[in-house]
Order: structure tokens, then C-alpha cells, then sequence
């Protein structure tokens, strides 16, 4: 029963929110495919979390509309709520109640008897490494366990949609892992998972699809690889020996890769995008011709890598701006819808 | 427990996510039928007991403050305004009672409130449950808190001399009235406590209606004593209602007027707040 829908899991069409003179939503459209991680990728405030709210059914929007697994989230709320779980930024389990406690309440408001409601708890618990952990208040967590109880208390009744805001903000890096982990294990088993993310390699890991987000809008969509040649796979970041060489190594630079090389604040630094469309050899190659180059000229490079483009420079090449988060008011504005 | 010792060894500390693990738990099952209107505010009621449970310390707004109240009001007005503070006990426990536990409902929406700034009604509000249930349940879990604080007063009231002719039964009653009354009364708070931006909002909207609402009653003083515009508005009053319907029950006679005009209050209370609080509860 790996397939447990045919059609879409949320159809969105024009989607409006404002708080106030906030726009969080300004006409956000999206086709989100069954069974697969969908991922929203942008900087903060951009209306992420007001789209999954809208969503989820807990805002209304102003205008648009948006469909789950075919019915409306605004007049068929309930239809939707049977079907959706979310585990948002903040607390989505009660810090006061221990794991078991937490686990066994949102077993019971599903509808599970008593001592069905305490064995679906133990086997969460078991399966998110908890067991130890679970007759402990959760505010007596950590952050990796708090994010997995949050996530064991969503898939209590293996929903078919599952929004995750930022799982992984403000995790460990092993921490991160482990629920990455546990969102391929939710996909794999048929649930559709949307999941909001500051971090392209965290979307690009996960997501099959994603939606770069801006401002309350869509403004760049499609499979990380189709999104990653538009931006560029790589960037290459290069660090000089002498800042008076810089003028230079710029020229050769760009001349070798055929694209814009920004300047850093740095006056030995320089960045380029490798990889790109229009350029049929692979990021590494273009980087290491560079390199070639730029030796050749006699310019003495002490520093250079070849990484994946930052949230900062995807941003940079969609919208010409920087992913500047938006005012941080904003944000705490739209938390507190 | 020997098999959890088994998979996870000598380092219980480190997770490592295991897909059978997943798999059994992920494994979609029957899903139950949505548990009634009752089961889901119960449940949300346990969840209230629960918080008891773990913070007990919030019970120290329904133990040592009505002790307060009660002692200091006794002894201030006692010997003023009877003939010494066991006469006045008469008169004034059933009044002072009702006072505490009234004002005890506003914790009612400072709880909601900090609730909701947590993020934890965003879980509830995702659940395919009745709507009010999660709302219901939390007034449940005060309800206790509210008799709680009734036996505390009359516990005191008891030691320090208060004799009610009701007997059990009469003070079960009046006790019975207060608690229906603070029932209704709390869905101002909820309603509140979803509209106000903060918890001290909520405090300070809740003192600012509570403390005239019981002070300018018949409460502490008989109406009788007070000018004329002032009897009109401690008539209408809803809290006069109670105050006299409880001291009626405990000093077993009955007041079917009052006690009609505090019943249709509640209703009252019930039927406004309630339906503005789902609107809000429902519209955020």
C-alpha cells in the first residue's frame, strides 16, 4: 500500500495572506506530486511557514485557494485534517507531559483506545530512540530528541501528507542526519512529506521537487538538478596571495568560465559560479581549467574550493538580491498567527 | 526491555535511525474511528490533570490565595461590620468563596494563552477532533481546580467557626451552583485568552472586569447600605445572583429567583463566549 492516492497532494492557486501591512503570501502557487518530499526553500520570512499554515488548515487565506488531496482547505477543513499532520518550528508537543504521555494523549484524540493508544506510544518510541527517555518530561530534552518526538507524534496515525517546518534548524549535524533518515523512512512508506528549508543542501538531499520562495511567492520551481543548472552546481571560491593580482585573476576568470566573478569584501577574495546552462563541461572541470588558468598567468591563488552554491547565491541568481531575511518583526509577527 | 538492551548496546546515547524500525511503525494501519465529543474533551481534560501532575506548583492560586482571602477579609471586616469576625463568618464565607473562585477563572485564558504562544494548539487545531473539545477539556481540568479552592475556603471557614444550617447536602449545592457558574463564566477568559497578544494583556483585561464585578456585589456588605445608581448596577450584577443562590443553599433555604437569574447568566456566558471563542478559536 505504498500508493495510497492518485492525483496531486495540495494544488495551490494564488494564495494571499497579509498581516497587517505584511504580505507573508502574494499570490503563491503550487503542484505538490504525491508520495514524494516536496521541498519550500527560502530565507526567513518569506511566507514559508504562513503557506504550510494555510495548508494545515490553521489560517485562513485571503484569497486563492488550495486544494489537499482534492479538497479545500478553507471549506473542507476537516476532510483535510484526517489526512494531514504537522510538526511546526515551535513546541508541537506539550514540554510539561513526559513522551509517553504525549504520545498516548494524541493516540487517544485519534480515536485508539487505552492500552492500543499506550502500545502505538511504546513502538514510536522504540523506533525514534526514545524508550529510555520516554517517562521524561519533554522539556528535559534535547534538541535532537525534542525534534523526533515532535516528528513520532505527527506519524502517530501515518498521515498521507506531513508538513515539516525547518526540521532542522538549530540542530547538530548528527542530529540533522537522523532526521533525514526518518523523512526518507515517512516517503518511503507512501506519505507525501512538504518540508520548509533555509538549507539548499538539506532540500537538495531530500526533496524531489522544490519550490524557491521569495517574498510570498514562487519564484523558481522543479527537480533540485533542474534548479541547481539554472543557478550553477558549483561555486568556486578563490583566495589570492597578493590583492594587487586581483584585477587580474578577475579577467581570467571570467574569460575561463564565461560568467560575472564577484568580488568579496575580502580584497583576496573572489567567487564564481561554475556549471552553469550553456556550458557543457562538468562544474569540476571548468574549476580545475580555471585553476590552470589563472597558474598560467603567474597569479598565486593560496586558497581555493569548490562547493555547492549557498541559499545566499541561488537567491543571488533568481532574484538578483540576497537572501537578506526579511525583517525580523516580520517573522515574529507572522509566528504569532 | 532486554531487547532494547540487545539493538542499542553499550551507547544507548547515540540514535542511529533504523529502516525496519521505521518500517513497523510507518506500516499505515486501520485508522480508528474519530473518538466522540465527550472522549476528545476528556482527553484534553487529562491532559489538564497531567500539567497538575507535573507542575504542581500551580496549585498554589487555588490553596494559598483563597486562604488569604479568606483570613483577611474575616478579620478586616469582622469586628466592622458585624459583632465579631465568627458572625460575620455567617454571612460572608459563601461570598468570599464565590470571590476566589471566580477570580480564579482568568487563569483559564492566561493558560490558553501561554498555550497557544507555545505552538502546542497548532498540534490540536490539526486534529480531525470535535473543535471545542481541546477548549472544553481545559476547562474541565479548572473545574477541578475551582472546587479544589472551594473546599480549601470552606476548610478554613470550618476551623475558624463558619457553622452552615444546608448541612453536606446545602453546601454540595451551593458549592454545585459556584462551579457551574465559574464553568460558564471561564469562556470570557478563553476568549480573551485567544484574542489578547499576551499573557499579562490577559491579566490586566481579567482585573480590570473582575475586581468591580466582585467587589460591587453583596459580596462583602449588604446592597442596602449603598447609593442609589450603585444598588442598580449590584443588582444587575450576575455575581449578586450567585453570592445570594450559594448563601441561600448553604444555609439551607432555597432562592429560586436568584438561582433562575444565575442559571440564565451561565447560559448566557455560555452561548456568547462560547460562540465568539470558537469563531476565534476556528478563524486565526
Amino acid at each position: 500500500m505504498s500508493k495510497r492516492t492518485t492525483g496531486p497532494a495540495i494544488e495551490a492557486e494564488g494564495l494571499t495572506r497579509s498581516f497587517g501591512e505584511t504580505r507573508a503570501l502574494a499570490g503563491m502557487d503550487l503542484q505538490v506530486p504525491a508520495g514524494t518530499v516536496y521541498g519550500l526553500l527560502g530565507p526567513n520570512g518569506a511566507g514559508k511557514t504562513t503557506a504550510v499554515r494555510v495548508l494545515a488548515t490553521l489560517l485562513r487565506p485571503d484569497g486563492g485557494r488550495a486544494r489537499v488531496f482534492g479538497h479545500d482547505v478553507v471549506a473542507e477543513a476537516d476532510k483535510v485534517r484526517a489526512r494531514v499532520s504537522l510538526t511546526g518550528q515551535y513546541a508541537s508537543v506539550d514540554e510539561d507531559l513526559t513522551g509517553v504521555e504525549n504520545l498516548v494523549l494524541l493516540a487517544r484524540l485519534l480515536g485508539l483506545r487505552k492500552p492500543a493508544a499506550r502500545e502505538r506510544a511504546d513502538q514510536l518510541l522504540a523506533a525514534f530512540g526514545l524508550t529510555e527517555a520516554g517517562g521524561r518530561q519533554v522539556k528535559k530534552y534535547s534538541g535532537g530528541m525534542r525534534r523526533r518526538i515532535d516528528i513520532a507524534a505527527s506519524i502517530l496515525n501515518t498521515p498521507d501528507l506531513l508538513f515539516l517546518d525547518e526540521p532542522t534548524t538549530g540542530l547538530d549535524p548528527r542530529s540533522r542526519n537522523q532526521v533525514w533518515e526518518i523523512v526518507r523512512a515517512v516517503v518511503s512508506h507512501g506519505t507525501t512529506v512538504l518540508l520548509t528549508t533555509q538549507y539548499l543542501d538539506e532540500a537538495d538531499q531530500l526533496a524531489g521537487r522544490i519550490a524557491v520562495v521569495d517574498h510570498g511567492r514562487v519564484i523558481a520551481e522543479g527537480t533540485p538538478g533542474e534548479l541547481k543548472s539554472s543557478v550553477g552546481s558549483g561555486t568556486v571560491h578563490l583566495r589570492l596571495r597578493d590583492a594587487a593580482q586581483r584585477p587580474d585573476a578577475e579577467k581570467v576568470l571570467q574569460a575561463a568560465l564565461g560568467v560575472p566573478v564577484q568580488l568579496e569584501a575580502d580584497p583576496l577574495a573572489l567567487t564564481a559560479r561554475v556549471g552553469g546552462e550553456g556550458n557543457d563541461l562538468a562544474a569540476s572541470e571548468q574549476a580545475a581549467r580555471a585553476l590552470a588558468d589563472l597558474t598560467r598567468a603567474g597569479i598565486v591563488v593560496d586558497d581555493f574550493s569548490l562547493g555547492q552554491p549557498s541559499l545566499d547565491e541561488v537567491f543571488l541568481a533568481l532574484t538578483d538580491h540576497p537572501a537578506v531575511p526579511a525583517d525580523e518583526r516580520d517573522e515574529q509577527l507572522e509566528a504569532a498567527r | 526491555m532486554s531487547n532494547a538492551a540487545t539493538t542499542t548496546g553499550r551507547a544507548p546515547s547515540v540514535y542511529v535511525p533504523s529502516a525496519e524500525a521505521l518500517a513497523t511503525v510507518l506500516a499505515p494501519g486501520e485508522r480508528p474511528a474519530r473518538p466522540s465529543a465527550l472522549a476528545a474533551s476528556l482527553t484534553f481534560g487529562w491532559r489538564a490533570l497531567l500539567k497538575i501532575k507535573h507542575v504542581p506548583e500551580q496549585l498554589f492560586d487555588v490553596t494559598a490565595f483563597p486562604i488569604i482571602m479568606v483570613l483577611m477579609f474575616t478579620y478586616l471586616f469582622g469586628g466592622a461590620l458585624a459583632d465579631s469576625p465568627r458572625d460575620y463568618l455567617q454571612f460572608f464565607l459563601p461570598g468570599i468563596m464565590v470571590t476566589s473562585v471566580v477570580m480564579i477563572t482568568m487563569y483559564t485564558g492566561v493558560g490558553l494563552n501561554t498555550d497557544i504562544e507555545k505552538g502546542i494548539f497548532d498540534r490540536f487545531r490539526t486534529l480531525p477532533v470535535w473543535r471545542p473539545a481541546a477548549l472544553v477539556g481545559m476547562i474541565f481540568g479548572d473545574v477541578l481546580r475551582y472546587v479544589l479552592a472551594a473546599v480549601v475556603i470552606l476548610s478554613v471557614g470550618l476551623v475558624l467557626g463558619f457553622r452552615p444550617d444546608g448541612g453536606v447536602m446545602g453546601v454540595a449545592a451551593g458549592i454545585g451552583l459556584l462551579v457551574v457558574f465559574s464553568f460558564a463564566f471561564s469562556w470570557v477568559w478563553t476568549f480573551f485568552g485567544l484574542v489578547l497578544r499576551s499573557e499579562k494583556s490577559v491579566m490586566g483585561v481579567s482585573m480590570m472586569v473582575l475586581f468591580p464585578l466582585t467587589f460591587l456585589s453583596n459580596v462583602f456588605v449588604e446592597p442596602s447600605t449603598m447609593p442609589g445608581w450603585l444598588q442598580a448596577f449590584v443588582k444587575a450584577n450576575p455575581i449578586t445572583h450567585l453570592v445570594a443562590a450559594v448563601r441561600a443553599a448553604m444555609a439551607g433555604e432555597s432562592d429560586p429567583t436568584n438561582t433562575m437569574w444565575l442559571l440564565l447568566w451561565s447560559a448566557g456566558f455560555v452561548v456568547v463566549f462560547g460562540t465568539l471563542t470558537m469563531y476565534r478559536y476556528n478563524r486565526r
